[in-house]
């Protein structure tokens, strides 16, 4: 009981905190304007809103196509022998450290390149990739077997039962899992750092250029001795938390919904 | 049979039909390899960045205490420490702090209280880490010096533990802001494995007349023991694997002290700080090597606690039958 209301009342505390913090700098500048220069009053965090956007949906748009495929092929189609080692290889790469990721991406596409937002996006998108795949195969588990019976024994062959009938079925479970995910990765600073650290002050929206990014803004205004900067950071902490925790109730909410309809 | 129908109705569509599987088929086994390649690359490629650091320093890296960028001497032995010493105490109080909650939730709340604070725990485990550290830096650090610190200080001083002078960063705020990043983890899992002990065992032990206690030492913990672990286990996982928060708390200064009001480093908290300020290729290739060690500290933690889960479940499978 003690240990439950524990957690509760850090929870509260921490949200508390960042909002009470973060709430008078919250402003129409905050989403407009650039960053000010050192020890300047005012400016805004643009570019980071923007950068996060940018990395957040490209990410988005890699890992929801392949995560969906790889949970279809584990539920539908693999034999159990070949659907455990990937399911096990999965559930290994939703461990990983986040920063191990972003090593990796580093060694691939920015040694001997340059950082880019594309190169962060990959990073997210192996971090999203597991949560995804998983998140479609619980909904595709709860789509009554009767239903694939029913279009096997019309005669359609499996692609089409599966494209044609179950998927549908599915496609508000996957946007909700697809949404937690994204939810995940907003918050992702580690693999950034490696990736997409090393920006401008200005808003860019071309992929190929280091975009900077809300949690990496908070990372470094939250370092700097200027308490301007930690009020900035408290700042961009209450935008990213009121994101992730809005995207995350919603996507629970939406859950609960999808499993008492499938389940019934 | 079904088969044989279509030949004699639709030819064509059969035809179709098998090309159409094939391809799904094809499609989705590519892209399920393709993770398990991922993995692979992963691996390699972050053995590989070592490489440079390896040659020079070979596995006495492990060991040596040194971490000198201008004379190019790097050892990885303080990061070690840091990492195993909040990562002990993170678990330490942890463990029983989530299965409190877990038990609370699944035995002891009225049943309205159970979703919303279940659901509150679960934001607690969606809140960013880099938000987490800049309230532990800005908020929890001053508390801990002026508060904890000196308590635990004045108590229990006798340990060197908590010997030292008070600070706002250091190893406890960094176990702190973890066990925040554990509790949920653990938590959620034990919740999971509460609910799936058979209700007949429950109530078979009521009627015995066992007391709430009683039921919870004799049959819901045993039972859920193994798997307990395993989650214990995924949250060692998640206290080695971060970064960014612990980086913004403890302080990043390359040494291994007893007392946990000392600054320190970790594995990943060393990454995240020297990256961008790294100088060489010797140095980065020296801070992939410490991500290397990591990677193999988390590859044996995740792959322990997928075998005692999957154990678990066979077990629990063969228990229905």
């Amino acid at each position: 009981m003690l240990a439950a209301l524990l957690a509760v009342g850090v929870l509260v505390a921490v949200v508390v905190a960042v909002v009470r913090h973060g709430i008078s700098k919250l402003n129409l500048d905050l989403f407009t304007q650039t960053p000010a220069g050192i020890f300047e009053p005012g400016g805004g965090l643009a570019n980071a809103m923007a950068g996060s956007i940018v990395l957040v949906g490209v990410a988005t748009a890699m890992a929801l196509p392949v995560g969906v495929l790889i949970a279809i092929f584990l539920t539908e189609l693999a034999p159990k022998v070949v659907a455990q080692p990937i399911q096990t290889a999965l559930d290994v790469m939703n461990g990983l450290p986040s920063i191990i990721i972003g090593i990796f991406i580093y060694g691939v596409l920015v040694a001997g390149h340059q950082q880019s937002a594309l190169a962060g996006s990959c990073a997210l998108a192996i971090i999203a990739l597991p949560l995804i795949a998983r998140s479609t195969q619980e909904v595709l588990r709860l789509v009554p077997n009767s239903l694939r019976e029913a279009g096997l024994a019309l005669g359609s062959a499996r692609w089409r039962v599966i494209v044609g009938v179950i998927l549908p079925t599915c496609v508000g479970g996957i946007l909700t899992g697809t949404t937690l995910a994204i939810a995940r990765i907003a918050g992702e600073t580690a693999p950034l750092l490696f990736t997409s650290s090393l920006v401008t002050d200005k808003v860019v929206w071309n992929p190929l250029q280091a975009v900077q990014s809300l949690p990496l803004a908070i990372f470094e205004l939250s370092e700097s001795a200027d308490p301007a900067d930690n009020a900035r950071a408290w700042a961009a902490g209450t935008v990213l938390l009121g994101a992730v925790l809005i995207l995350s109730l919603a996507s629970k909410w939406a859950q609960a919904r999808t499993r008492r309809k499938l389940g019934r | 049979m079904s088969s044989a129908a279509s030949t004699t109705l639709a030819p064509g569509r059969r035809l179709g039909s098998r090309i159409g599987d094939l391809l799904l088929y094809g499609i989705t086994g590519a892209a399920a390899i393709g993770a398990v390649a991922l993995l692979v690359a992963i691996a390699i490629k972050v053995i590989d960045g070592s490489r440079l650091a390896y040659d020079k320093f070979g596995l006495g890296f492990v060991t040596d205490q040194v971490w000198d960028p201008v004379k190019n001497q790097f050892g990885a032995l303080a990061f070690i420490y840091g990492t195993a010493i909040t990562s002990f105490f993170t678990l330490l109080i942890a463990t029983p702090l989530a299965v409190a909650i877990a038990l609370y939730l699944t035995e002891l709340a009225p049943r309205g209280a159970r979703d919303i604070i279940g659901s509150l725990v679960e934001m607690l485990a969606a809140v960013p880490s880099v938000i987490l550290g800049l309230w532990g830096i800005l908020v929890l650090g001053p508390i801990v010096a002026d508060h904890i610190e000196p308590f635990l200080h004045r108590w229990l001083g006798f340990l060197p533990l908590f010997q030292g002078s008070p600070s706002n960063s250091g190893y406890l705020p960094a176990v702190i802001v973890l066990t925040i990043m554990v509790v949920p983890i653990v938590a959620s899992v034990s919740r999971e494995l509460f609910l799936s002990v058979p209700p007949e065992m429950k109530e078979g032990a009521y009627a015995l007349g066992m007391t709430r206690w009683e039921v919870v030492r004799g049959v819901i913990l045993p039972h859920a023991g193994p798997g307990i672990a395993a989650a214990v286990i995924l949250g060692l996982g998640r206290a080695i694997g971060e970064a960014i928060a612990v980086t913004q708390v403890i302080g990043n200064i390359v040494q291994i002290k007893t007392s946990l009001f000392a600054e320190g480093v970790t594995l990943g908290s060393q990454i995240a700080a020297q990256y961008q300020g790294a100088t060489s290729n010797l140095q980065i290739s020296a801070l992939i090597y410490l991500g290397a060690i990591m990677l193999v500290f988390s590859l044996i933690v995740n792959v322990i606690a997928q075998l005692i889960v999957r154990r678990f479940d066979l077990q629990r499978a063969g228990g229905v039958q």
